[in-house]
Parts: C-alpha cells; structure tokens; sequence
C-alpha cells in the first residue's frame, strides 16, 4: 500500500530568530472562510463608521484681510502659494504650508477683481474696478517662503489704465495672452499697454473670462445678459452664444475633457455643457440652496468645488447630480471664490469674512507620508465600502452630513416648491389632450436661446 | 530591440492541466458571472464588463498560487493488488508514516472517568476532553502537552472552546461554566440549564445550548447577552450540530425530524422528517450543502441541503457521525470507527478505512482533528487517536487558522475577530443573499385544479364522517339525509365565496378598464365613483 500523511515540521513554519519577520502562508480556498459575505458587509459598515470618525477636513483659515476676499489665482509651477485679492484693492501671496502672507502687492485703488497667473508662473496679472490691469513679479520660491516673518512688498511691472472697470482676467494655459472682462471683452499682450483685440456681443458687461485648457485660442466668458459666449481668437467675431434664465457667475473648463465646462448659475446649480453642444446640459449639478459664486475644477478633471452664496462650500463629481461632500463653518460667511489645489488634495475658500480657508479634498483622508500598509488597509476600506454602498445601513451612515440650519430649512423648502410645481406640470398634463403639452427636461430648460 | 520578461508562472501546454487550472478557477469564482446582454443601460454594462474582467483574473491568480505556491501536499491512503484500503489496520499504517507522524497516534487510557467527549480548537493545535464523571483536561496537541487538568466534581456532558483556546465551556450538571485557559471559572450561566450539548458559532461569538428541557439557547459571549432563547416543542434531544457554512443550528428528534433553527425565528426554518426512528446523529459537510444524519432503524443518509433530497442511504448504526475538512465520514457505534469517503464520485460515499477498538470500549465521540490527518476518539476508557490519511486540509491560512499561532498573533488575532463579529441577524440558510436584491414576489394562487381537489377531499370528509343514531324517532332517514347536506354545504362555501370574490374583482377590472377606455382622463375619477 501508498501512504502519506500530513506531517509538517515546525521550523519550515516558523521563523529562526527573533528578528526575523513572521511566516504567513495563504490558502485562498473560499471553504476555508465561511460566510465571507456577511463579514464583508460587517467590514463596510465598520469602514463608513471609520470614515465618518476621520472624517476632520478642516485644516486652517489665512487671515490677514481687512475686507472681503474676492478673488484668487493659484500658479501653475507651484505648489504652495496662492494669491488673493480682497475688496480693497490688497493682492497676498500666501504660503499655505504655514498659512503666512509671504509678499503683499499693493497698488489698487478699488477691488480687486481678478487674478491670474502667467504660464510660466513669473508674472501676476491682477485687475479691478479702478480700471487697471497691473502686472507684478512673482517673488522667487527660494528663500523668501522659509522666512515666514518677513513680509516683502513689491511695485508693480506694469500698470496699465483703461476706459471701463474690470471684471474678471483670465491667462492663456499655453501662451502670452490674457484676456480681461469688463464692458467687453479685451485681449491684452504683456508688454501692451492697450488691448490688442476687443470683442463684443450685445451692450452688457461680461462677468467672467475664462480660457481654454486644451485650445489656447478657445474661451468662454459669461455675461450679465444671461449668457455664456464662446470666442476663437482667431476669429474676429464670437463665434457661439447661449441666453440662460439666469446669470451665470463663473465658467471652469474640465482641465481632463477640455471641450467640456460647467458654469455656476445663479438659480444655485452647476450646468456642465459640451462646447460642441450647446443646445442642452450634459448635466445639472444641484444642491446649493444660494447662488453659486464661484466654480474650479480638480486636476484629475473628475471633480469640481463651488462656492456659494449660502456660506457653504460643495464638491461635486464630474457627471454626479448631488454633491459629494459640503463643507461648511459658523465663522464663514458668504464664500466668494473657491479653487483646487494643484495635487487634487486640498480646496482653498475665500469668503465674506476676509479668510482663506484650508480644507481637504477627500475628509477622512491620512495626510503626510503614508505606509504601504496603511494605504492598503485605506484602499480596502473604500472598496468594502463602495461594494456594500447601496445596502440601507452603510448608505445612511455614508450620506450623512450635517447641515446649517438655514441651509437644511432652504433645502426643505426647495424641494417642497420643487415638488408642488412637478404636482402641478403632471396634473397640466393630465388635464390637456394627450400629446398637446411635452416636457423638457431640466438639461434643455434652462436655456432659452442658443445663437451662432 | 529587446522583449519584455513577463513575471507570470509558465503556461500549461498539456490539455489535461489546463482542465485542472479550470476547475480551479470555477472554484475561486464563487459562482456563475453575470448575463451581460440583457443589460441594457451601456454604463452599467461597462463597468459590470470592467469588473467581471478583474474577478476572472483575481480567480485565475489564485488558481495558480493555489498550483504553484502551497507548502504542503495532502495525504493519500492506496491500496495495492487486491487489498482493500478498509482491511489496512492502524498498525500497518505506523510502519510506513514518518516518526512525527506517529505521535500522531495513541490512546489514553482513564477507565474511571466516564465517556470522554472531545473538541478542538479552529486550528487544531489544542484539545480539550471532558469525562462524565467530572475531570476537564486541555492539552496542546503539537507537544502533547497537558497544560491544565481538573476535576470539577460534578457531571460534565459537554465540552466546547470558544473562539481560542483562552476559554472553554463546560457543561456541567446544573449549569454551563466558562473556564480559562488556566482552570479559572470566569462565568457561571445559569440560564441555560442543565445543558447537553453545546455548539459555538465561531464568526458570531454565540454560544448555543440545548437543555434538558429542550429549551435552546443562544448567548453572545463577548457582552453576555442572551440573544434568544426558544422552547423546541419536540422534547428532550441531544443531537445537535451547526452548520459551519452558513451558522443554522440543527437538531435531532426523537421522532425522526431534523430541525433547523436561527437566533432571529422563534420557529424552526426547516423541519424534515428524515428517519423512521430518532436520529442518533448528524453531521454537516464544510460546503455546507451536504449534511448526513443517522438513524436507529440502522440507515444512514446523505442529504443535499439545497433541494432537501436523499442523495445516498448506507446501512449501518451510528452512535456518532462527523464530516472531516477534506469531506471523508467518520461514523461509530459500539466500539468500532468506519471512514467513508468520496473519492471516485462526490456523490457516493463508499468504505475507505475502519477502525475496531478493543472490546468493550463505547465510543462516545470521534472528531477530526483541523489541518491534521488525524481523528480524535473519545471513549468510555479515554480518548485515542488515529491516523486517516487525506482527512485533512494540507494548507492553512495564516490569518484564518494558524497551528504555530504566537500569543502575539493570537492576541492580534482575537482583536481582529472581534471587529469583524457578525450580527445574529446575518445567519440565514444561503448565506449569500446579503447584499443582494429580495426578488418582488407576487403571491401564488392556488391552481384551479388544486382548489378542486381540495373542495372535493372536503366534501369527502364530510360524506365519510359517521352519522350518530339518535333515539326516540329522531333519526329519520329524511332527516339524516337534510343533515348531511347541510354539512356538505357547509364544507363548500368557503371555497365558492373565493371563487365569487374573484370573480367580482375581474368583472371590476373589466368594468374599469372598459370605462377607462371611454371616458377622457380627467372625469375618470367621477366614473368610478358612479360604479359603486
């Protein structure tokens, strides 16, 4: 007769020393792990708890504002500064590692508008409402960031003055132009002191410019008559134009998609459109209770932050209709500009109350360096929780957030009117001979005209 | 211009392997994958596509570590020429097995103790016995090492670990107590009773009992409360087992029904009558689908619990039966061990290897040991051990079942089954229904046949049920005749005041659907109004 048994030695399954490592053998037969399904739904509801426990996004406020804070830029060669401007003319650079002002801009008179950041991130383009564009340098990254205490000042490069108060700025991605709007729209040259080409498209004043990250001659601007236009610099007239019920504060390109864009509406939702498209929204993006004032997307072209009216500050997904994460402080009050950071990890808020604030992108993230095995264990977590997120126990703890009051009464109330006008369009329907009245959806309503 | 060095493990060339790699694969796949066409909203189908993709490869990687990567091979008994693998004896064994793995083998003799029953803990390095007259002993199983030894003094009909060797519970005359690793009483439940078989649910942390009385009992040992307790109705029974696979209690009756039951239902989810005689004993498979029970009429059967069909009757008796990790059968009666297993076909069990003990030992209770081809005996003399080659699984999983366990690792261990304890809830009969949609399900009429049939065998109750002869000229046949009717009559009418209700509520449905279609949509609501 054949005959084996199970014999096993012991050294082969320990370790030799004590400063070896421990052996770990794996046998990955599911008859070995019963009930694995039940543990993995334990392991999810454990997880969104988990979650919900980390989840602190506040990292700090930049104070150093006398007034509101009404525009920001951040520079695309760098990582840790960003700079404001207040509403009363005061332009900061800050170091948000240590939340210090490291070199203060002053100069303008009213307040100051925009902002922006050349390409190569030496110079900083800053308009307002005295009507000046003023060109500064950039301070060198070396040195003055360590010396926190000192806070330098510089004199501007350029100053250039014009007819009408400004608006808004905005600089190519990839190139030498800026465009500023203010009564109309005006492409400027660095060393120009006058616009090099205007564009216009009925009497109003355009709110916002913003360029194109993909296509450096393409850019969309947003204006007081309820529109949103695109221009090709190229050519000498604008080239598409769509009228909205309502006004639309701020435009972002998707940096990842860049024919796409999502403008932040004054009736408190996000539109996204195509710029090949622009008969109706890719999608409606709503949640905020007040208009939204300001609007900038993730890197990763996946998300966007806005800001809002309603002292909050919401991240949206990219093709999500609700937002996934509010953020919102008793000491902040009305959020005028919001930006993402250039790593996709923090959001910058600039608010009524003359403060920058810090948050994170992601709540409960783990900051700083992180081990191999705790980023397993993180990225365990968040596929435990994603696969059992439908099921009602971890969808409510997952969804949950606290609101303010005022936002959670304001909600309340929209839906209740949204509802009752649903009620009353079924029952319009109900009542009229079938297939007189056709219903639009929201994507398509909200625009009224689309013009070439 | 150079090629990439792939890092994967060398394909199969040979057909035979790669059916092999397979079946392998069927195995880590948990199931059939999604029908992708009927799925008709395009996002959806591409990231169900997407994640399809990642399980067949996570199946296959595991197939092949499983191939390549294991540490140890399984143990094998073949028989050569014309012996039988059920003629070879222990001793013949010994000669061929390495000198580790006779220790593996041995017997103990206590006679004055009683019956000894046995348990091991998950990882099969500790044991513990209980005789019946009182004495407790854990030993650890690597070194064979009595670590503690006491006599309690009382009756003891059980013994069970809890989820590490730490703790033990016994079940003494009186009560159950929970001991420490040390022989220290920590707990004392007198709520259970006079317990006669304890059965612990390892993920759940529950402690079941059955009492004399019948009254089963379930307690999360890690707060101490009871969770339920419920009165079987079907009386004193010592049978019981649970099902490793997906957590259900199953006891056996006295009158032949195998009850299984569930913290969260006062009433039994399944009831089946399995014997004509009571149930001596009952076994479940680790997969959880193949559950053997034995009778005193001298069957034993095999049971598919998914459809609840006798896939296989053996004759013999069986004091005791147990499913090893691999799937072989140990059975007892008297003083002799039968293993059964299934190799040639999964689906009948035939003689593999027997085991006679000297006369006059009862065998109590035979166990096999995790992860070891060894099978634990306990006996009315002590407890034994014997060798059954290709009972065990060759391979552990560190972090499920580790026999070289550190106190460290046992410790991180305990943390870690704590955090991941299941709810009472979560134990059902397919355990992979969490997570998943509950159909919508419609309620089933009874067939028109069916309701015949049953009006008929009412009807015929009655026409069969005898008359009473009443005196005094008051049993007329006129009379008995009206009589009979009436009770006819009376079995009828539930049945046709069904029948007018349905057909009430589709002579509505017509109504309504026919003044639907006539009346525009806004004075509907008035025309139902004039209809009632």
């Amino acid at each position: 007769m054949k005959v084996k048994v199970i014999s096993r030695s012991a050294d082969e399954f320990t370790r030799e020393r004590s400063k070896d490592l421990q052996k770990v053998f794996h046998n990955f037969d599911p008859s070995l792990r019963p009930q694995e399904k039940a543990v993995e739904y334990v392991r999810a509801v454990n997880a969104a708890k988990l979650d919900k426990i980390f989840a602190r996004p506040f990292v700090g406020a930049m104070e150093g504002h006398i007034d509101a804070v009404s525009s920001m830029a951040k520079n695309p060669n760098r990582l840790k500064g960003i700079f404001s401007g207040s509403m009363d003319g005061d332009i900061r650079l800050w170091d948000i590692a240590s939340r210090r002002t490291v070199c203060q801009f002053p100069g303008h008179q009213g307040a100051v508008r925009g902002l922006t950041v050349s390409t190569d991130g030496q110079v900083l383009v800053s308009c307002g409402t005295d009507c000046t564009v003023r060109l500064w340098n950039v301070p060198k990254a070396t040195g003055s960031e360590s010396n926190g205490s000192s806070e330098n000042s510089s004199k501007p490069l350029a100053v250039y003055v014009w007819k009408n108060a400004f608006w808004g700025v905005d600089h190519q991605w990839d190139g030498e132009l800026f465009a500023t709007a203010g009564a109309q729209l005006d492409v400027w040259n660095h060393n120009r002191s006058n616009p090099i080409n205007s564009f216009e498209w009925g009497s109003d004043t355009v709110n916002s410019v913003r360029f194109n990250p993909g296509e450096p001659n393409l850019l969309a601007t947003s204006g007081s008559d309820r529109s949103i236009t695109l221009y090709d610099l190229r050519m000498s007239t604008p080239t598409r134009k769509i009228i909205m019920r309502t006004k639309t504060n701020a435009i972002s390109w998707n940096p990842m998609e860049p024919m796409n864009f999502t403008a932040a509406n004054e009736d408190c939702n996000c539109y996204s459109y195509d710029a090949r498209k622009l008969q109706e929204a890719k999608c409606v993006h709503k949640d905020h209770v007040s208009a939204v004032m300001d609007i900038d997307y993730s890197p990763t072209g996946r998300e966007f932050v806005t800001g809002s009216y309603d002292r909050t500050v919401r991240i949206f997904k990219y093709n999500g209709g609700h937002s996934r994460e509010i953020y919102h402080t008793k000491r902040m009050q009305r959020v005028f500009c919001v930006k993402f950071s250039c790593d996709a990890t923090y959001v910058l808020s600039g608010s009524d109350d003359t403060n920058l604030r810090l948050w994170k992108a992601n709540a409960s993230e783990q900051l700083g360096v992180v081990l191999p095995r705790e980023r397993r264990k993180h990225e365990y977590h968040e596929a435990v929780k994603n696969r059992y997120k439908h099921l009602p126990e971890v969808k409510r703890i997952d969804r949950h957030r606290h609101l303010p009051k005022a936002v959670y009464k304001a909600s309340v109330l929209r839906r209740t009117m949204n509802d009752a006008e649903r009620r009353k369009e079924e029952r319009r329907k109900a009542h009229s001979a079938p297939g007189t009245s056709t219903s639009e959806p929201l994507r398509k309503r909200r625009i009224i005209a689309e013009m070439e | 211009m150079s090629e990439e060095q792939k890092d994967t493990p060398p394909t199969d060339t040979q057909p035979g392997m790669s059916k092999e790699l397979d079946a392998k694969v069927k195995k880590y796949l948990r199931g059939d994958g999604i029908n992708l066409e009927v799925v008709k909203d395009k996002k959806l189908k591409g990231q169900l596509a997407v994640r399809e993709e990642l399980y067949g490869k996570s199946a296959s990687v595991a197939a092949n570590a499983e191939k390549w990567l294991l540490p140890s091979e399984g143990g094998y008994l073949e028989a050569e020429g014309i012996e039988k693998t059920w003629k070879i004896r222990q001793e013949a064994i010994t000669q061929d097995v390495g000198i580790s793995s006779q220790k593996n083998q041995f017997d103990i003799v206590l006679q004055d103790l009683g019956p000894y029953t046995i348990d091991f803990t998950p990882s099969g390095r500790y044991m513990a016995a209980a005789g019946r007259k009182g004495h407790l002993a854990l030993l650890d199983m690597n070194s064979l090492n009595l670590i503690r030894e006491m006599q309690v003094r009382e009756t003891v009909r059980d013994i069970c670990f809890l989820h590490n060797e730490m703790f033990f519970a016994a079940a003494q005359k009186k009560y159950p107590y929970i001991y420490n690793r040390d022989g220290i009483e920590l707990h004392c439940l007198k709520e259970h009773g006079a317990v006669l078989k304890m059965q612990f649910l390892r993920n759940h942390f529950l402690l079941s009992t059955i009492n004399k009385l019948g009254q089963l009992h379930y307690q999360d040992v890690t707060t101490g409360l009871m969770v339920n307790n419920y009165r079987t109705g079907m009386g004193r029974t010592d049978v019981m087992q649970v099902n490793p696979y997906n957590g259900v209690v199953a006891l056996g009756h006295s009158g032949g029904t195998v009850t299984m039951w569930k913290p969260t239902h006062t009433s039994p989810l399944i009831k089946m009558l399995c014997h004509h005689g009571p149930v001596s004993a009952l076994a479940f498979h680790p997969n959880g689908h193949l559950m053997a029970t034995a009778g005193t009429e001298r069957r034993i059967k095999l049971w598919d619990l998914r459809k609840f069909d006798v896939v296989q009757t053996l004759h013999g008796h069986a004091s005791t039966l147990e499913f090893s990790q691999k799937g072989l059968l140990a059975t007892s009666s008297g003083s002799r061990v039968e293993i059964l297993g299934n190799f040639s076909n999964p689906n009948k069990y035939k003689r593999y290897m027997s085991h006679s003990m000297a006369k006059g030992y009862r065998i109590k209770k035979v166990l096999f040991r995790p992860y070891e081809d060894v099978l634990g005996i306990g006996h009315s003399m002590g407890w034994s051990s014997i060798i059954i080659p290709g009972s065990g699984e060759p391979n552990f999983d560190t972090w499920v079942a580790n026999p070289f366990e550190t106190a460290k690792q046992r410790r991180e261990k305990e943390v870690r089954s704590l955090l991941d304890k299941l709810p009472p809830e979560t134990i059902m009969l397919n355990p992979s229904k969490i997570g998943t949609v509950r159909p919508f399900s419609k309620k089933e009429k009874p067939s028109k046949k069916e309701r015949e049939s049953e009006m008929e065998a009412a009807i015929a109750d009655v026409k069969d049920a005898p008359m009473k002869k009443k005196t005094k000229g008051r049993s007329k046949p006129s009379k008995v005749a009206n009589k009979k009717q009436e009770g006819i009559v009376r079995a009828k009418r539930p049945f046709l005041d069904e029948q007018m209700k349905e057909e009430e509520a589709i002579a509505k449905k017509k109504q309504k659907l026919a003044e639907e279609a006539e009346l525009p949509k806004s004075l509907q609501r008035f025309a139902r109004k004039q209809a009632t």
